[in-house]
């Protein structure tokens, strides 16, 4: 099963390396990790997904705890949370396409944000299954290029 | 001596720190990027710097320094060669949980990236090896950095850590601070276990009717011997040992049944396949040990504590997971442990059948000496009361299985990464730490060829080490399972036509040695070693070539299932 885990580490060079080679000199599974910043400059957030059954997202988790930069991690897939992911999308355009690419966009709520005659970039944002999604649907129209950002994710607040 | 508040250069903060640390000994090699600290260490004299031949041979000593005597070993090198030689002596440090810090020289920090001269990102290279690595880039970071190290290496589940120290740090001035403690908010090692979890683990043990301790180095590492024997005792619960728990409990103890696993005694492994209760205390469940895990002690709830709780159903699934130090688990459930005592005779008898049933015995001939007869003869004439350190291979499973360890930190061997090349330098390390017991290397010719070149380490220092080659010519272990298990393809492990003459090599290097063959020379032989005291001795003990070493499990077998000997492989038990 698919697993979003929250990751607080040190904010120092080569700690992505020590979390990304832990991944590979354990076998796991790695389908996304970003990287970033928090409001304490010394504390970066990472947010991990990755799948595996429940023994291994169980060593996964204490793997990650096990290293020295990590300061706390989270499992948030059976918490409430929120997660986000970016895609940046370039696709084909024609006279005959343009009209469905916008409403398609307009259905994700996205955002076109660079057009030329042969060619069209719309962003979108949302939860990794709803990125999944609309890469499915704007397939048939013929895509270019394509970057994800990858999920981000924090717990919901409380109420 | 200098004092916090002075104005030191990163060099002489170095050696401020390792005293702090109170380290007697470096394990060091000189170097291009390091000639700031070699100056200043000429003027040292409180440290002891031990030079070695290779790098590898230096990380090995600090091993063995460090399994001798529970500090943390100090390795010091230069840069990019320097640096990558010390790789599988940090692996082996990591696979065994050895504490050690490893202090390497770096190119200037305004060169790192630009493939200097001497260049090598050992930061990176050591990252999956280490417990921990460090690169400091200010000198003002260098003094913290050190003491973070120690507090790393030696806390927790012990392991190495590796500083890369640039040239233009070890020679920037700045105050030299000492910080008085660590806090390092990443890291908090549970050492106290949870109660709940104790008392749980106390009722188990208390109504099963044939629990097994499973013992692992964890438990001598926190030096909770004292109380693995009185609960082994009050209880009268059997205790079988992982390599690196030999020691843990007594070898020549009733309760005790020696070592499990792919080559432990039949009966060790009859009873973890039949206990009903199997209490693991510092040990990992390696697949040394395991075998098949689907088959592995299916009869038992098991009881799991350990330090690292990665190592919690890792391999195999737990009823009861009590995370913590060895010793504070031991010692929280002797409080626990009810006043009346479960009657297991029964059980004890029953290991004891297992037991007589395929004892650990071999024959002793007149003109062929047999490796099993000078391990058991080298244990009978120190009594157990040694240091005994192994290479890796067939002598290193004998050793474990003929010499009755008495007492802990007494076998030093490279029991995960298996690295041949590492009794030699090892029992050097050792032979500084300890010099109220013989410090002896059992090796095979195969191994200690990988590291020779430290006996110049062993004879410059007169350490009265005694070297016992157990030399059949071949690499024995690597010979036994092309024999049993690829078709008698004996490929490259023939060693007669190339192997040197060892007693010739060793009086080279300066070190007394003499060969043996059969029993009588080879009693006299280990006798004369071991009252010899003015520097190194090397017994050549020339023995039979082919033997194997039984009872064995088959990778990946069922440990209930052993081979017991070569003449018909086929018994199975």
């Amino acid at each position: 099963m698919k697993h979003i885990i929250s990751v607080l580490v040190e904010n120092k060079f080569g700690t992505l390396n020590r979390v990304a080679s832990m991944f590979s000199a354990r076998g796991f599974n790695l389908e996304s990790i970003s990287i970033g910043e928090t409001d304490d400059p010394e504390i970066s957030r990472m947010t991990i997904v990755t799948k595996g059954e429940d023994r291994i997202i169980s060593q996964v988790l204490k793997q990650l705890n096990r290293l020295v930069d990590t300061i706390k991690v989270t499992d948030l897939t059976h918490q409430p949370h929120v997660a986000r992911e970016l895609l940046l999308m370039s696709l084909k355009l024609s006279k005959s396409t343009q009209h469905e690419i916008f409403e398609l966009t307009n259905v994700f709520k996205g955002k076109v944000v660079d057009i030329k005659q042969k060619s069209i970039t719309i962003e979108v944002i949302g939860s990794p299954d709803k990125i999944n999604t609309a890469i499915d649907l704007f397939r048939p129209f013929g895509i270019r290029e394509l970057a994800r950002s990858g999920a981000v994710a924090v717990h919901r607040g409380e109420s | 001596m200098h004092e916090p508040g002075q104005k030191l250069n990163g060099s002489e903060i170095f050696f401020e720190c390792l005293r702090r640390e109170h380290v007697e000994y470096i394990f060091g090699y000189p170097g291009g990027s390091l000639l700031k600290v070699y100056e200043t260490l000429h003027d040292v004299k409180d440290i002891k710097h031990i030079l070695v031949r290779h790098e590898q041979g230096a990380t090995h000593m600090a091993e063995g320094y460090a399994r001798a005597t529970g500090k943390p070993g100090v390795v010091l090198v230069t840069s990019g060669p320097g640096a990558t030689n010390t790789v599988t002596g940090i692996a082996n440090a990591y696979m065994d949980s050895s504490p050690m810090v490893v202090f390497t020289g770096q190119v200037p920090s305004t060169l790192i990236g630009n493939d200097a001269f001497q260049e090598a990102d050992i930061v990176g290279i050591t990252r999956p090896i280490t417990k921990h690595n460090f690169l400091v880039k200010d000198v003002r970071e260098l003094a913290s950095t050190i003491r973070r190290a120690f507090f790393l290496a030696t806390t927790g589940r012990p392991g190495p850590v590796l500083i890369d120290m640039p040239k233009d740090v070890l020679a920037a001035e700045c105050i030299f601070e000492w910080p008085e403690s660590v806090e390092i908010r990443g890291y908090k090692p549970t050492v106290k276990c949870h109660a709940n979890q104790v008392q749980k683990a106390a009722k188990m043990i208390a109504k099963a009717k044939r629990p097994l301790f499973y013992i692992g180095g964890g438990v001598i590492t926190a030096e909770a011997t004292d109380a693995l024997r009185q609960i082994a005792v009050e209880e009268q619960i059997p205790v079988t040992m992982t390599l690196q728990g030999l020691g843990a409990f007594p070898g020549d103890h009733p309760l005790c049944m020696g070592m499990l696993g792919m080559h432990g005694t039949f009966w060790a492994n009859q009873a973890v396949s039949n206990c009903d209760l199997l209490i693991a205390v510092g040990a990992r469940f390696d697949d040394r040990v395991t075998g098949k895990v689907e088959t592995f002690a299916l009869q038992a709830k098991k009881i799991h504590n350990d330090i690292d709780p990665t190592n919690v159903d890792k391999n195999i699934k737990v009823d009861l997971p009590v995370v913590g130090d060895a010793r504070d688990f031991l010692e929280s459930i002797i409080r626990e442990l009810p006043k009346a005592k479960e009657d297991r005779s029964a059980w004890l008898a029953e290991i004891e059948a297992w037991r007589k049933q395929c004892p650990m015995e071999y024959t002793i001939e007149p003109d062929s000496l047999k490796t099993e007869f000078v391990i058991d003869e080298i244990s009978k004439q120190t009594k157990g009361h040694a240091v005994v350190v192994t290479d890796v291979g067939q002598h290193q499973m004998w050793t474990a299985q003929y010499f009755k360890f008495t007492e802990p930190r007494s076998i030093i061997t490279s029991g995960g990464l298996g690295t041949m090349g590492y009794g030699l330098p090892a029992t050097i390390g050792a032979a500084f730490g300890v010099t109220d017991r013989p410090v002896i290397t059992i090796c095979g010719d195969g191994g200690l060829m990988m590291n020779i070149q430290e006996l110049v380490t062993a004879v410059y220092n007169k350490l009265p080490i005694k070297i016992f080659l157990i030399n059949n010519s071949y690499l024995g272990m690597v010979r036994q399972w092309q024999e049993l298990f690829h078709k008698e393809k004996y490929s490259f492990t023939d060693l007669e036509a190339s192997n040197p003459d060892f007693v010739k090599v060793a009086e080279a290097f300066g070190c007394r040695a003499v060969s043996a063959d059969n029993p009588d020379s080879a009693r006299k032989a280990i006798a004369d070693a071991l009252a010899y005291n003015d520097g190194p001795m090397l017994v050549d003990f020339r023995v039979v070539r082919k033997d194997m070493v039984f009872p064995m499990v088959p990778a990946g077998g069922s440990i209930s299932d052993m081979l017991l000997a070569r003449l018909n492989p086929k018994t199975m038990v």
